[in-house]
């Protein structure tokens, strides 16, 4: 203050001076702040927010634990590059005598007419309507259950949560026998229709319509003469995104790694998703006469998680704050 | 959809100027709902149904009363499955739970070199189906070719995997592995709503970290671990994929058919044909499993509901 009052009376180099050792002042001042700053929470042990102290004992025992996670990616990564010989013969987490990724991917997809590739497709189209279709009608009743107080809410909420703890297998066996009687086993259909409803999915629609879609928002544009179909495409929709994808993932991750239903509700091939597909080729070797495949598997394998985990790792931002505000009302 | 009933509880009047019954809810929760009755709830009827019935070679379809249920409440073999399934969730789901819960703590801590990559590192094992993570543990396992294999001849030890008192530990840990990180991400999660402003003003106060934890951070996850805590014991009461799947891998009869109650109930009705009693079977784990996973915490899940 008083340099200001000062100031009238300065030339202008003068003003320069001052206001060059005004800022040095400062930057002392600043940098002796930090300075206790990090004394002080390096006495508390406390990593600042926006001064982390890293530590790396922590860093080698979650490290030591990120080696047990990655090394069946890198167990994966290296026997696709090898032949069935080799496979069988040289150390798991070796190169083998030849390189032969190429040679096994060609293979995969050329093996028994190309079966592989009908798998694939396959694995798509249910995730494609499966997983989309479960999005959709989770994005619809998370926010019904949200935003509205209708007659029969509560139930809806009990009877959801109630079915989660229903085992798979206590639906699996009626679930098959309704669908034979309706004759939908053994189609696409049979995969399809129960992979519409994600409890967790709901939930986490729920949670998320809650806190990021206003009420007063929604009642701004009922008073405006908008529809509530109307109201829920164009102004609830785009809040929701973030939540949009997080449910999408969930449930393209359910859809695609689905092993059970289709296990029990497909038994012609043509059908087949890609985890029955992979799990027929690895017990081709257990049967009579059967020739192993694994490099096959182990090639299938690789090719069947790429595109989730690539999915996963592009879409970090979304899923991660998606979960983040699922997890407020927890 | 939208017909308003006339009839105006005191409840829905409470409600900001609500005098009728709001039924516009319904138009976005009825296809889910319908779907959900169709996949859910009229199978479930069914099963019920049938349970009460039997299969016989004279007689056809016969009612019998409780009786699948009273051989059941007899059947050595489902109870030696469930004995099975109980002790798998009593040792891996604290196991998998307390890594998560650590793991969680330390991503969150800021205080690990490259956090990022642990997060996503850590959590990327949940994108890799059953059948692959099960083929790729199988394989490591082989006492062959596998790692397990290298790893004897390089010690000259002589470890089984696959050896029937290791058997189940070998299945734990490959639900560890696949499970750990989407239990660590949702303890991360809870975590993450903190606000930083509550660890400064815990640190003027002079509170260690190690004080932080206790008092602000693990408080906070305890509404996140009812979750976790309900969805892994249904999950591991559900054990299916892992032990099937490895089944044929497992050298001799190491894993029965009736390994897990699961197996035993799909067992049943797909090669068995025994249907109603599988029916039974089901519904009575079904019970089993609500009850232990209400019994630990889905009350604070409800409390959620206003």
């Amino acid at each position: 203050m008083t340099e200001k009052t000062m100031s009238a009376s300065m030339t202008a180099a003068e003003k320069e001076r001052a206001a060059k050792k005004a800022e040095k002042l400062r930057q002392k001042r600043v940098a002796a702040d930090e300075k206790a700053e990090r004394k002080r929470s390096a006495k508390a042990g406390f990593a600042n927010v926006n001064n982390p102290r890293r530590s790396l004992t922590l860093t080698i025992l979650s490290a030591i634990f990120a080696v047990y996670c990655l090394f069946p990616f890198a167990y994966l990564l290296i026997n696709s590059t090898k032949t069935q010989a080799d496979f069988s013969s040289t150390f798991g987490l070796g190169p083998g005598h030849s390189f032969a990724f190429f040679d096994n991917v060609a293979k995969v997809f050329t093996y028994n007419d190309g079966i592989f590739t009908r798998w694939l497709l396959n694995t798509l189209l249910y995730v494609v309507v499966g997983a989309g279709g479960a999005t959709l009608l989770a994005i619809m009743g998370g926010y019904a259950l949200a935003k509205f107080r209708f007659p029969g809410r509560k139930a809806v909420f009990a009877i959801i949560i109630g079915s989660i703890s229903v085992p798979g297998i206590a639906l699996a066996v009626p679930q098959f026998l309704l669908f034979a009687k309706l004759g939908l086993t053994n189609t696409p259909w049979a995969m399809l229709i129960p992979s519409l409803i994600s409890p967790f999915g709901l939930y986490l629609m729920w949670i998320f319509s809650e806190q990021s879609v206003p009420t007063e928002l929604l009642e701004a544009a009922r008073v405006d003469g908008a529809s509530e179909w109307h109201t829920f495409w164009k102004i609830s929709l785009p809040l929701l995104s973030p939540g949009i994808v997080t449910t999408a993932l969930f449930t393209i991750v359910a859809t695609w790694n689905n092993y059970f239903l289709p296990m029990i509700m497909i038994k012609d091939s043509d059908w087949y998703p890609l985890t029955i597909g992979l799990n027929q080729w690895k017990s081709q070797a257990a049967t009579a006469g059967g020739i192993p495949i694994q490099n096959l598997v182990i090639t299938g394998s690789l090719i069947t998680i790429i595109p989730l985990v690539i999915a996963f790792l592009c879409l970090q931002r979304y899923w991660q704050s998606g979960l983040a505000a699922g997890a407020v009302k927890e | 959809m939208s017909t308003p009933t006339t009839t105006a509880t005191a409840q829905s009047a409470a409600q900001v100027n609500r005098h009728k019954a709001d039924w516009r809810g319904w138009k976005f929760m009825w296809p889910f709902a319908a779907v959900f009755a169709f996949v859910f709830i009229i199978p479930i009827a069914y099963a019920i149904y049938i349970s009460f019935f039997q299969q016989r070679l004279i007689g056809g379809n016969v009612f019998v009363g409780v009786d699948n249920y009273t051989r059941l409440f007899q059947d050595q073999q489902f109870w030696t499955a469930v004995g099975r399934v109980a002790l798998f969730t009593v040792v891996q789901v604290p196991i998998m739970l307390f890594l998560a819960a650590a793991l969680a703590l330390a991503i969150d801590s800021m205080k690990l070199h490259g956090t990022k990559f642990f997060r996503i590192a850590t959590f990327l094992p949940y994108a890799v189906p059953a059948v692959v993570s099960t083929l790729i543990w199988g394989f490591a396992y082989g006492a062959k070719y596998g790692l397990v294999g290298s790893f004897n001849s390089f010690f000259g030890t002589n470890f089984d995997a696959f050896a029937p008192s290791v058997l189940l530990a070998s299945i734990g840990n490959i639900v560890t592995w696949e499970f750990t990180g989407y239990n660590m991400l949702i303890f991360y999660s809870s975590l993450s709503t903190i606000p930083h402003s509550l660890y400064e003003a815990a640190s003027i106060d002079g509170a260690s970290e190690w004080d932080i934890v206790k008092s602000i951070k693990l408080p906070e996850l305890r509404g996140s671990l009812a979750i976790t805590v309900i969805f892994s014991i249904i999950g591991s009461f559900q054990l299916f994929n892992e032990p099937s799947i490895l089944q044929n891998m497992v050298p001799g009869n190491a894993i029965t058919t009736n390994y897990t109650p699961n197996m035993y109930a799909y067992n049943l009705s797909f090669s068995g044909n025994q249907s109603n009693y599988a029916a039974a079977m089901a519904i009575v784990m079904a019970v089993i499993t609500m009850v232990i996973a209400y019994a630990v915490q889905l009350r604070s899940m409800k409390d959620q509901m206003k």
